[in-house]
């Protein structure tokens, strides 16, 4: 069975790890700022205890007063996963850093949050629309669109 | 006196003879061998993500049919899961075995229309698949005696499934799989027996280990890639824990693995159908679920192995009748990260194998 | 082999995408419903003595062995593709080859959603159609939207772009369904007539060579 790892537990590892970021966890994941998102996915990636190197989904969540950016990570060797969030609170132009030098499965993923949601991966090598065509008013998959 | 030649730049546009759907290719060559490769997709978005978000969880399960219409019940299967998850709804034993019985079937028909696309790309155009439609049409016949549709089902529901089965259905399963293991030789027999289709998918199109745990592939090109990942092994869904299967793992990671993997997976899945039927119990089909359901403020990721790869929902509820966020997590999609790496190098007639040997269906990728 | 500057040099793929982005929104804002032509209703098509016989050939061989253009977008692919097979045989009615080119093709069978992206694109292929051609819409998503119909980037129908002659309605019609389409098809193409068509261009031909004044009136 693959087990999900306790968010406190991690947390707490990680934020000895990392002292100057601010790290959360709630029920089911650790929240890390936008700032701290890239170095606490290469340790999680890197550390021999975690081992996460197989990125299962990326996907974002609208909600009003944010934008949430979730990974969900899978070590194969250990068999265990964990759900990672991170929390925009910008409007017009949200950015968080991409993560596709870590795990190349981001790649056409955050391009497709880009298009849909209109978040911004600075980093990512070719971010351009996939789905949509470009001059389409917009981005569809925010709540306050239509 | 060496010779001067230019790149060009070709587009395979959106339609075009390869039977997988509406994509684009734009490919720059230097001669024959491709330098470069830019996917561009999108001709079959239908905005189900959007649409979702204005239907009630029982209203969602037809949208999640269209998705990989090459094997519609899986689809329902992994979305009705994500929603049990989330709401926590407990399903009777007779469900669980039913819905096992129809997504291994459905597996059955998604690879039999694998080989013979593969076979189109390969040269031998419509024949073989003549051959995989004829027995493809033996299993759509038992799924319309069951719930009276060929294509797009509807058949899982929140907490069961929607029909019983008639009494033919189980004299006629047995009948197909007792034939079942003659025609999966004749298929794996197609390619490993002819020298033109080993000498084109022979070492072509590798992807190594390393490179598809970073492109996060899954299903049979990951395992074809020698990794050992199957989600219903690792974690264990609805009964497959008390199934007893092998999971065959390729170790090259070419077509020729590729395909490979897929035909032994038909096999398991005969043995697989032949021990479900065998445990299959009485009961109930569905349990009480209300009709409106209002899941408690939460999310849920559930997954299943579909026979693209991973196939996983995430939702987030905020107990009201529809899902506040309706995710899919698209196997197709993902597996196509690593095209790029796989086709540089290789000649024209290549590229198209090697995503023919992908097993994409546009309907998933573009959602 | 040395690899040089290509002559005439590429422009980046971003050029090519903007300018199709470009064309999606101009064939989005330009376009309106299209009727169906059904002047092929009429009652009583007064024919000409002349004409009857050369109708009847023609039409026998157009309706005979029509070929489609395969424009297979979605799945109502799989039921299209399941008639070409074994089972529901198409190839009795000479149409087995769904070919994907349209130059060859008199009906264009538009069998899936449809969508913004991929409208100029099937505008494109129906132009580059040589006459007479005929066009079928296929599933409810080609017909009116389907279920998507509410969508930000599905098109609410073909008769958006296209005239439509023939409706398959279902989600995804059986294959018997389809057939039963391709014989509707069938009636309509041995209703028409050249009678219309010919007597235009023949006046058009007569004005153009002065012939009336050779042939003492003999074509009128």
């Amino acid at each position: 069975m693959t087990v999900a790892l306790k968010a406190e537990t991690v947390g707490q590892k990680v934020a000895q790890a990392f002292p100057t970021a601010i790290i959360t966890a709630d029920k089911e994941a650790i929240i890390v700022p936008p700032d701290s998102l890239f170095q606490v996915a290469h340790f999680l990636k890197n550390t021999p205890e975690f081992d996460f190197d197989y990125l299962t989904s990326l996907t974002a969540v609208d909600y009003l007063d944010y934008f949430e950016v979730i990974y969900h990570l899978t070590s194969l060797r250990y068999d265990h996963s964990l759900v990672l969030k991170t929390r925009c609170y910008e409007r017009e132009r949200p950015t968080v850093p991409s993560v596709v030098s870590l795990w190349q499965g981001a790649d056409l993923q955050e391009r497709e949050v880009y298009d849909l949601m209109g978040i911004i991966f600075p980093g990512h090598p070719n971010l351009k629309r996939i789905f949509l065509w470009e001059g389409f008013p917009g981005h569809p998959l925010r709540r306050d669109y239509l | 006196m060496p010779l001067k030649t230019e790149p060009i730049v070709l587009n395979i546009g959106p339609q075009h003879p390869s039977s997988h759907g509406l994509f684009r290719l734009r490919l720059t060559l230097d001669g024959e061998v491709v330098t470069d490769l830019e996917l561009v997709l999108g001709y079959l978005h239908r905005g189900i993500e959007k649409l979702a978000e204005g239907r009630t969880y029982a209203q969602n399960i037809p949208l999640t049919d269209r998705l990989d219409y090459l094997a519609s019940m899986t689809n329902n299967f992994a979305y009705v899961l994500a929603v049990e998850k989330l709401a926590g709804i407990k399903v009777p034993e007779r469900a669980e075995y039913l819905r096992v019985i129809m997504a291994e079937l459905m597996r059955l028909t998604s690879h039999l229309a694998f080989i013979g696309f593969l076979l189109n790309e390969l040269g031998a155009y419509f024949t073989p698949l003549f051959y995989m439609f004829r027995d493809r049409e033996k299993i759509l016949d038992l799924f319309e005696m069951v719930c009276g549709q060929r294509l797009t089902y509807n058949y899982m529901r929140l907490g069961g499934v929607s029909h019983d089965i008639p009494e033919e259905f189980i004299p006629a399963v047995k009948r197909l799989l007792n034939e079942m293991p003659r025609f999966t030789d004749e298929y794996e027999q197609l390619i490993s027996g002819n020298e033109i289709l080993l000498a084109r998918t022979k070492g072509v199109g590798i992807l190594s280990r390393d490179k598809a745990i970073n492109a996060s592939a899954s299903g049979p090109v990951l395992r074809a890639s020698g990794v050992k990942w199957d989600i219903r092994k690792v974690d264990p869904y609805s009964v497959y824990d008390r199934l007893d299967f092998e999971v065959p793992v390729g170790s090259v990671g070419d077509v020729y693995d590729r395909y490979w993997v897929r035909v032994q997976e038909m096999r398991q899945s005969v043995r697989i159908l032949k021990q479900a039927i065998e445990q299959l119990p009485k009961g109930e089909i569905r349990s009480e679920v209300p009709h409106l359901l209002r899941p408690p403020q939460s999310e849920a990721y559930g997954r299943i192995e579909a026979p693209k790869g991973e196939l996983g929902f995430y939702l987030v509820s905020d107990n009201s009748i529809a899902p506040y966020r309706f995710h899919i997590r698209p196997p197709a999609l993902i597996n196509l990260t690593a095209l790029r790496d796989m086709v540089i190098g290789w000649k024209l007639a290549d590229a198209v194998v090697i995503f023919g040997s992908l097993d994409t269906v546009l309907g998933e990728v573009d959602r | 082999m040395e690899v040089t500057e290509p002559r005439i040099p590429v422009p980046p793929a971003i050029e090519a995408d903007l300018a199709e982005g470009a064309a999606i929104n101009s064939i989005r804002e330009t376009c309106k419903l299209i009727p169906d032509p059904d002047k092929w209703l009429e009652e009583e098509l007064s024919r000409n003595i002349v004409v009857t016989t050369v109708d009847a050939v023609l039409d026998w061989g157009r309706r005979c062995s029509v070929w489609p253009v395969n424009m297979g977008l979605a799945c109502c692919a799989f039921e299209m593709i399941a008639m070409a097979n074994a089972r529901f045989d198409i190839a009795r009615f000479g149409m087995e080859f769904l070919r994907p080119s349209p130059r060859q093709a008199d009906l264009l069978w538009v069998v899936g959603t449809l969508t913004w992206k991929m409208a100029p694109a099937l505008k494109r292929i129906y132009d580059q159609m040589p006459e007479p051609k005929w066009v079928m819409a296929i599933g409810v998503c080609a017909i009116s939207g389907g279920t998507f119909r509410e969508s930000y980037s599905v098109v609410p129908g073909v008769n958006c772009i296209l005239p439509v002659d023939v409706y398959v309605p279902g989600c995804p019609p059986r294959p018997e369904g389809i057939l039963y389409g391709i014989s509707l098809l069938h009636q309509k193409i041995g209703r028409s007539t050249i009678q219309g068509q010919l007597a235009d261009k023949i006046e058009e031909w007569k004005q153009k060579m002065k012939l009336e004044a050779y042939l003492g009136g003999m074509w009128r």
